[in-house]
């Protein structure tokens, strides 16, 4: 399978701190990858930096394009929805009115009103809440919308930092088995961020270990879940 | 009893000027979350070129549309020569800004119209609106005009995918990002707005209090009153507070002694103080709710 993300040499600071130091990964298309690593390990900082939200050296080729001089709205442009931690939801607009900014870049059309259709399809709990105001949903509602929001780009690459944060297990589950669904129906290429390691190998094909801004082990999903050592010194459970 | 109708009807006129200028206020509070001090002068700037353009012989139904599309252009540019440049800096830097804005527009006009005071032609004509009303043509029209320019405001923003993605760069501008929105072209497009706005309530307030540089110096008080009292989040509670600070203004000045027509003015920075202090969303302002 072709890589839909391709990355060499990433590095990204704050200040005169450096917290990326040179990341080599890659996500195939149509697969899903996670980043998995303790706290400041640099996996929040590595998405910021694939999106365009802090200066960051390197080659990031997206979809056969370097975007690693792009701004924020073009590299969202050429179908890249990023789900940042703490969810970013427009908080005083509407559950409706926010899925439709996901949409924004797109030509408008009768389309837009179907894909916010397939959202509720996918989230019937947002059906319900349609014109409460965002930033009265519960943390697991707004994590939803977050996510629908980003299906709303019809977007090629979905990343998404720490959807299970903050979030009670029984909704980090069904988040989860959502985001398989979406895996599966929409064939969205997913680059996950998440400290809930076991959650995360699970949806993943393909997984990177970082430590202190380096790829310390890279591999299946499958082989790291199952690799008692690597389970016991990186990934505590 | 006559007087007292009387005041409040010639209150309900006057606060139509503040109702208009409340709107722009909201438009650009709305844009950088900032008042604009120099919002008043901008737009006395735009009434000095409709009126320019009035001295050269155009008429009136093509003067309008002309000053308010070139104020609107003159407002994007103005954001993005001068604020673009400093859109991360730290907001003293701004009002320090505004008020160079301010102090600039103030004497370009004096330099190139001089300070001496212009009569402006009412575009609804002279007179009373029918014989033995209270309210004139202009008074009459000015009012319609206001609402008008609310409605549009209201329809924009509610239903158009340009009004919405406005609100969103407003609302959380690093998530309109996450979406594609160009957040600094709206912010240059919010300006564009609030001075396309100001030139119509500049267009309305001339031939009430003729046009002469200082024209807004007090009215964009008013307006902040105006919008404060309302809510500076809500378009609608903003006419509203323009109208309540127009009628307040005018019974005071009338049935309390020691205001008179000197102390008319501190009766804006009263309200502005007690609305702060008893209800600082204003009275049609969100509030905004978060659960945490």
């Amino acid at each position: 399978m072709s890589a839909i993300l391709e990355v060499k040499g990433l590095e990204a600071s704050y200040g005169q701190l450096q917290v990326l130091r040179g990341l080599d990964f890659e996500v195939a298309k149509g697969g899903v990858t996670a980043l998995l690593g303790a706290n400041g390990a640099g996996k929040t900082t590595t998405l910021r930096a694939i999106c365009g939200m802090i200066r960051r050296k390197g080659e990031i080729t997206f979809d056969g394009q370097r975007i690693e001089r792009l701004g924020t709205e073009d590299v969202v442009r050429l179908g890249v929805a990023h789900i940042p931690e703490g969810r970013g939801t427009f908080g005083t607009l509407t559950t409706e009115e926010n899925l439709h900014l996901g949409a924004m870049t797109r030509p408008n059309n009768s389309d837009i009103q179907a894909d916010v259709e397939r959202c509720y399809g996918f989230f019937p709990r947002l059906k319900e809440r349609r014109n409460q105001q965002a930033g009265t949903l519960s943390g697991g509602e707004q994590q939803m919308l977050a996510i629908a929001r980003a299906l709303m780009l019809r977007p090629k690459l979905m990343l998404l930092d720490e959807p299970s944060f903050g979030l009670a297990p029984l909704i980090v589950r069904q988040i989860f088995d959502i985001l398989a669904d979406v895996k599966r129906e929409a064939g969205v290429s997913m680059l996950i961020v998440e400290q809930n390691a076991s959650l995360a190998l699970e949806l993943a094909d393909h997984a990177y270990l970082i430590e202190t801004g380096s790829i310390v082990i890279s591999g299946e999903a499958k082989a790291i879940r199952e690799d008692e050592s690597v389970r016991a010194s990186y990934l505590g459970y | 009893m006559d007087l007292f109708l009387q005041q409040i009807v010639s209150g309900f006129a006057t606060g139509g000027i503040y109702a208009c200028m409340a709107l722009s206020v909201v438009m650009i509070y709305q844009a950088i979350h900032h008042l604009n001090f120099a919002q008043g002068e901008m737009a006395t700037f735009s009434t000095f070129i409709a009126w320019q353009l009035l001295a050269w012989g155009l008429p009136y139904f093509a003067v309008i549309p002309l000053a308010i599309g070139l104020s609107f252009i003159g407002g994007f540019v103005v954001e993005r020569v001068v604020f673009k440049p400093i859109e991360n800096a730290p907001v003293l830097s701004h009002i320090v800004i505004f008020i160079a804005l301010f102090a600039i527009f103030n004497s370009a006009m004096g330099f190139i119209w001089d300070f001496s005071i212009k009569p402006v032609p009412s575009a609804f004509g002279e007179g009373p609106l029918y014989e033995g009303s209270l309210l004139s043509k202009h008074q009459t029209g000015m009012i319609a005009v206001t609402m008008l320019v609310l409605v549009l405001l209201w329809a924009f923003f509610r239903f158009t995918r340009v009004g919405l993605a406005m609100r969103a760069a407003a609302a959380n501008p690093q998530s309109a990002r996450l979406v594609g929105i160009r957040v600094s072209f709206m912010t240059a497009l919010g300006w564009g707005m609030a001075s396309a706005i100001g030139a119509v309530a500049g267009i309305l307030i001339a031939p009430v209090v003729f046009l002469e540089p200082n024209m807004m110096l007090s009215i964009l008080l008013y307006g902040f009153a105006g919008a404060v009292l309302g809510g500076l989040t809500s378009p609608l509670g903003a006419v509203i507070g323009g109208f309540i600070v127009g009628i307040v203004e005018n019974l005071a000045g009338t049935y309390i002694p020691v205001v008179g027509g000197e102390l008319k003015l501190p009766i804006a920075l009263f309200l502005i103080v007690v609305v702060l202090v008893v209800k600082p969303e204003g009275l049609l302002g969100r509030r905004v709710v978060q659960r945490v």
